[in-house]
This record gives C-alpha cells, structure tokens and sequence, in this order.
C-alpha cells in the first residue's frame, strides 16, 4: 500500500493538515480544517507499522465502517473517510470537555458523582444500542464528558455493527478489548451482547467509586479468565460511604450471568437516575467476596462454555422495555384506572422481562408552591406515595420491575413527558377521562403527551355505555351505515 | 451508479415483477441479470422478455445452466424434477428466445466487479458455493474486488484478506454493507424465483457504488399466483410447494 506523507500543511481531500495533537501506537490524531467546516475537527490516522500489523488496520477498518453510520450527541460526528488504497484516515468532530479517565486522579468520587456520571454514559450507551451497534472497549479514556455534559463515545476500533459483517470475528485468537474492564463473555470471544457494555460500564463505576480496579490490571489472558468465577471485592468493603444502593447497581452490572445483569442500558439508567428506589438484594449487603470454596465450583462448572457458536442477539430492549403507567389518583377515576391496570396486566403477560414505572403527579399551584402539609397534617407526597404503592401492588411484582414515582409539578402533561424522556422509557400507558366540553377547550393531559412524548403512548379509555357518549355529545359512527 | 442484482428467477414472473417494481422505488441505474432466467417457474417466456426489454434499457444478463440447459434440451445429470421441468420449458420458448439465452456470456467483468452465476475459479462446472473453501477458491481466481454471482439460493457474503481465509456473513437485513476497499468481496445472491434459506420472499441487492455499499433485500409477491401456474401447468408439484416455505 502506497502512503502520502503526512506532515503539517499539506492537504489530503481539501483537508489542511495542523498540528500533530496525539501519537499513539494505534493511530495518530491531526488538528484539520477545511473552508465549508467551521466546528473543530481532527483526522485519525493509523499507525501502520512494518508487515501491516493486523490489529490495527482491521480496528480502523471497522471504525471506518461504523462511525460514519452513527448520530447524535453521543459520538463524534464524522465528516469524511480516505480509502484504504491510498491513505486511510477519518475526519471526525474535535470533541471540547473533557476525558473520564481525568477523573480517576479524583477517586473514589461521591456516590451522587458516580451516580451522575453512570446515568450520561448509560445514557450514551442506550442511543448506542438503539443503533445496533456494541462499543465492547467502554474504559475511562473512551469516554469524554462534553461541555454541554453529555458522554460521547470514542475510539470504535473494537466496536461490533450487529446487522454488519463483523471483521474482526477471524481475527483474533485472543479476546478483543482492554484487559480491566473487558466483559467475561468478550473473554470467551462472544462479540454479540450489548450487556458486555453494561459490564464494562459498571468496571469504570467501580472504579470511579473505590479507586480501585475491581480485577486489577491482569497481565496475562488467563488470568483475564479469573471474573468468571471470581467475584469483586464488595465496592462498601473498600469505600464504606458508598450506599448499599450504589453497590447493588455496580454489582448487578458486574454479574458474571448475563441474565442476572441489567437487561438493557436503558434499565441500568433508570436506576442509577431513581437510586434511592432501588430494590436492594443480597448484592448490596455483601461484605465479602465469594469464598475461595464458592469460585473452585464456579471454575468447573464452566468448563466447556467457551465451545459452541453465538449469534447476534438484537438489541434487548424489544424484550425488557420500561413501561411508565400515569396513574391517576384523584376520586372518580376509579373505573379508568381499574381498565389501566387491565392493560398493565396484559403487558405484564407478554413480557416477561418488562419493568414498570408507576408515576403520578402532584399538582402544585403556582400560589401555595411550598404547601406540602394537607389540613389533616399529612404529608401529601408521602400520602400519594402509599396510594400509588397500593393501586401497584395487585401486580404482584418483586421491587426489582416495579417503581413508584411521585412528582411535584405545575403542568402534569409536561412532568409526565419529562419523566418518559429522562427515564428512556419506551412506552406510556395512560387514561383519559371522558370527554367535556370544558376539556376540549383547555386541552386534557392524555391528548398533550400523546403529541409530545418521544415514545410509543397508548391511552386507555373505561368502556362506557353508548347513551353516556352521546350525552357527552360525541358523534357515534352511523349504525345505518352499509 | 446504482446497480440492482436479479440471479436465480426461474421463470417465475410474479418474484421478477415485484422485484423490478422495488428496485424502480430503489432509484436503480442499471440491472444485471446473474442467470438462470429460466426453468422451474411457469413463465420463462414472460420472463425472457422482460429480461431482453431491460437489456434495450442498459441491463446486463450472463448465462445460468438452467438457461443453457432449457436453449439445448440437455438435461444429464439432472434430477428428476429438474428435467422434468427443463423439458417444458424448452418447449415453451419460441426458437428465438432460445437463441437469446444460448448467447448469454459466462461472465461479465465491469470495473473492480465480476458478474458470474456460478463459483468463479471453473465458471463451466456450474459448481456452488456452499462453504469457505469453495468461496475461498472462487476469490483467488480472479483479481476482481467484489464478485457477484447466485446459483445456490442462499444470500452469503464472503469478505477475505490477502492473506487469511474467508468469513462469512449472513444478510438478515435490508442494511447497507461498506464494502471495505482493503479486503475482496464474493457476494453471493439469494433466488428472486426460488428462494431456500427458509424465507420465502424474493431475494435482489442494490450495490451504489458511490457511497460503495451493497444492501440485500427481501421483496413479498404473490406466491399463490405462482404456484397455481406451476400446477396448472403440470409441472412437478414440489417445484410450488417449496416456493411457500422458501426451501
């Protein structure tokens, strides 16, 4: 393969070579500028070393392939890619903020931090995975916190494309990713779960939370091989101030069994955004990591899992959604909320993994905004709260699928909205009351979230009989009609 | 320049309606025709037609050995069905067409691609490519970036290094694959006449060689109309039933 030289001030397809901003043995990054991109922009160049080493021109390869696919906020955009058969390259958004991996001299950070920090990067992660692809190489320093405070990832060089050929499927003998954080099945060579990013994820949280790696720095690949049995040190256990919550998520992150850990990035976000909602389970209260008696079994019953070949798995979320339910709480709407939890229960039968945030809005008048305490001296919020556990409990759900959310806020239609769209929920249940003339005028809240929600939104009526419609004065359809 | 891929339509006329009516949607420039026009389905006639219709427009059409077989009325080594099915169709063509589909070329070279139907290394052996071995042995055979051809009715796409063997992928998809320019290409079409990877619908791809991307697709059509012209015309039952579950 023939190569131009690349030196500051020569240009390569209209783009003006600047300074050299970074020399790695993997690639090279370039400032760039071209007339008509006015954002800053660098070019990624690989390192071709003697005899073409493999490693690293099949990475760019597959970061040529993927990067120019994906959108949003949460990847540098790409501007242009050079073909392999003269100088390979890929010109892509300068991202401006800052590294995670500058946090780490900051460790253990606050349990809000990390909670904060997990919540934008699973955030990215969803976005991720809703385009089909895996990044399988998350660590401190392919994550950047922009300014406007997003995470972005970086550096695609390991990524999988789930409908796209993967091209480093025969390359390797060994497991692809780095070595701390890599999940176990990406050690058995499986390069096909968006779960091994929620674990990799929960290693950078870990980390961030303990200053400690959970696995160490493992030199060689079979020590890499010692998360499969091996559980991490308890992150209380090193950091007592971490919350037994926070831990319950780091650990679930970090289970060995792919069906113990979060289902999708959208359910870890949802924690770590709800932190003190989360369901605590044995992971929280441990106080030590697994008996050496515990791992020996775990060793042997793994014998034989490396064999036997694994097909993509689409994206989880089809199978573990988020369903909010606006539950309305105020007299008269019994009826309509009894059909509601008919249609939460016919959910509940067709997915088995789904988990359901039960949310009702407290309306706050602009006049008493500080009024929390009704005449009997209750707390209101707290009222609702035990309101809204009771019309859930019928479901019969363990802690772990069900939530409740009581929020305080002027225009319930907006809180709802908000509450969908931080909550990367993937579908809104919700009632609508009868119709009236007064709310054909003012609009009713049913109506606003259906126009404005980002997701799918189903809205459920109670049955009525025919005469209450028409005295309602609504236009049946013609029963004359042939 | 975008180019449909049409391989495998065996005279079936509703799967080569539907699919030049998807590709037309698709904004294609040109269509190439990677054989076997004819034979099985029960309208080779119509088809060849269409086919010789889409040639005066720019297409590009290669011979397939059910065409050569039905032109010649040469049915060794066949199968029972096949024959069967090969010896009405050569009746059912005029004398003119058949002389069309005898002068079919075996191959097509066109840029950085070539347009075969069957595995390149012995384009005359009709042999299939079924495995990493017969793909790896078509890909050393010719200096072509990406190969295009279809024969076995089950859409694969090899993609190989100098110095490695080849992977395969399965399309599942109607997703753009970057045909990365490092490494060679042997696209491997499904049937749009008869398809057998288990999914019944006509199979065609689209390269747009601007942006170098080729996205298989899946096009539905009107499978009882076939069927029912397959068994009105008294050809071997098994060749309509097969069409329904696509094996």
């Amino acid at each position: 393969m023939a190569r131009e030289l690349l030196e500051s001030g020569s240009i390569i397809d209209g783009f003006r070579i600047g300074e050299k901003i970074h020399s790695g043995g993997m690639a090279t990054l370039w400032r760039v500028t071209r007339d008509d991109i006015a954002q800053p922009i660098v070019m990624k160049v690989p390192t071709i070393l003697d005899g073409d080493d493999a490693t690293i021109i099949v990475g760019f390869e597959m970061e040529m392939m993927i990067l120019p696919r994906l959108t949003g906020v949460h990847v540098p955009k790409c501007f242009a890619i050079g073909d392999f058969a003269r100088q390979p390259f890929l010109v892509m958004e300068y991202i401006q903020g800052h590294s995670v991996f500058a946090l780490i001299e900051r460790a253990p950070l606050s349990v809000e931090e990390v909670a904060d920090l997990g919540f934008r990067i699973a955030t990215a992660l969803v976005d991720l995975h809703r385009q089909n692809v895996l990044h399988l190489d998350i660590k401190p320093s392919n994550v950047m916190i922009r300014e406007s405070g997003e995470a972005a990832f970086i550096d695609f060089g390991l990524s999988r494309h789930l409908f796209l050929p993967d091209l480093l499927e025969e390359e390797f003998r060994v497991p692809m990713g780095t070595g701390p954080y890599i999940a176990p099945e990406q050690v058995l060579k499986n390069r096909t779960d968006p779960r091994s990013d929620i674990y990799s994820l929960g290693v950078l949280l870990y980390y961030l939370a303990t200053n400690v790696r959970p696995f160490g720095i493992p030199q060689a690949q079979s020590s890499l091989k010692n998360r499969l049995w091996r559980d991490p040190v308890p992150p209380r256990k090193i950091v007592p101030t971490i919350s037994p919550q926070l831990q319950e998520v780091i650990l679930r992150c970090l289970e060995v069994d792919l069906d113990r850990r979060y289902a999708t990035a959208a359910q870890l976000a949802f924690d770590l955004k709800n932190l003190s909602e989360v369901k605590l389970t044995e992971r929280a209260h441990r106080t030590d990591r697994n008996s050496f008696f515990d791992a020996t079994k775990r060793w042997f019953s793994s014998i034989g899992i490396e064999s036997g070949a694994l097909q993509p798995s689409a994206t989880q979320n089809n199978l573990a959604p988020i369903i909010m339910v606006a539950v309305d709480l105020s007299e008269g709407m019994e009826a309509l909320m009894e059909e509601l939890r008919i249609h939460v229960k016919r959910v509940l039968a067709t997915m088995p993994g789904v988990r359901i945030a039960c949310v009702n809005v407290l309306k706050l008048n602009r006049l008493t905004i500080n009024y929390t305490l009704d005449d009997e001296g209750r707390n209101i919020h707290v009222q609702k709260l035990v309101e809204l556990r009771e019309w859930g409990r019928p479901f019969g759900l363990s802690q772990e699928r069900i939530t409740f959310h009581v929020i305080e806020h002027m225009d319930p239609a907006v809180a709802l909205i908000e509450f969908a769209k931080n909550n990367h929920v993937d579908q809104v249940l919700i009632g609508a009351r009868a119709s009236s003339t007064l709310r054909r005028f003012l609009g009713s809240v049913s109506s606003q979230v259906v126009a404005e929600a980002s997701c799918t939104v189903t809205v459920v009526r109670a049955p009525q009989a025919q005469q209450e419609l028409e005295e309602a004065g609504l236009e049946m359809p013609s029963q004359s009609a042939e | 320049m975008r180019i449909a891929f049409m391989s495998d339509i065996h005279g079936n006329r509703e799967a080569l309606d539907a699919c030049l009516a998807h590709a037309a949607r698709q904004k294609v420039d040109r269509i190439v025709f990677l054989g076997d026009l004819v034979g099985y389905g029960a309208d080779p006639a119509y088809v060849a037609d269409r086919v010789r219709e889409q040639i005066d427009k720019g297409a590009l059409a290669i011979l397939g050995n059910h065409d050569e077989a039905a032109a010649r009325a040469e049915t060794s080594g066949m199968n029972d069905y096949a024959r069967q099915a090969i010896e009405w169709t050569h009746d059912a063509l005029d004398e003119e067409t058949r002389q069309f589909l005898i002068n079919l070329p075996m191959q097509i070279s066109d840029e950085d691609r070539l347009y075969v139907h069957s595995e390149a290394s012995s384009p005359r052996s009709w042999a299939y490519i079924t495995d990493i071995g017969s793909a790896e042995r078509s890909l050393r055979s010719t200096g072509h970036r990406v190969t295009f051809c279809g024969h076995v009715h089950k859409p694969q796409l090899y993609h190989m290094q100098a110095m490695k063997p080849p992977v395969l992928f399965v399309p599942q998809t109607a997703t753009g694959i970057p045909l990365m320019g490092n490494r060679q290409w042997l696209a491997v079409q499904g049937a749009v006449g008869q398809p057998r990877d288990q999914n019944p619908l006509a199979a065609y791809s689209v390269l747009d060689t601007t942006k170098n991307e080729l996205t298989y697709h899946r096009v539905p059509y009107d499978i009882e109309t076939a069927a029912q012209k397959i068994h009105a015309a008294r050809l071997p039952q098994i060749l309509a039933a097969r069409l329904f579950i696509g094996r």
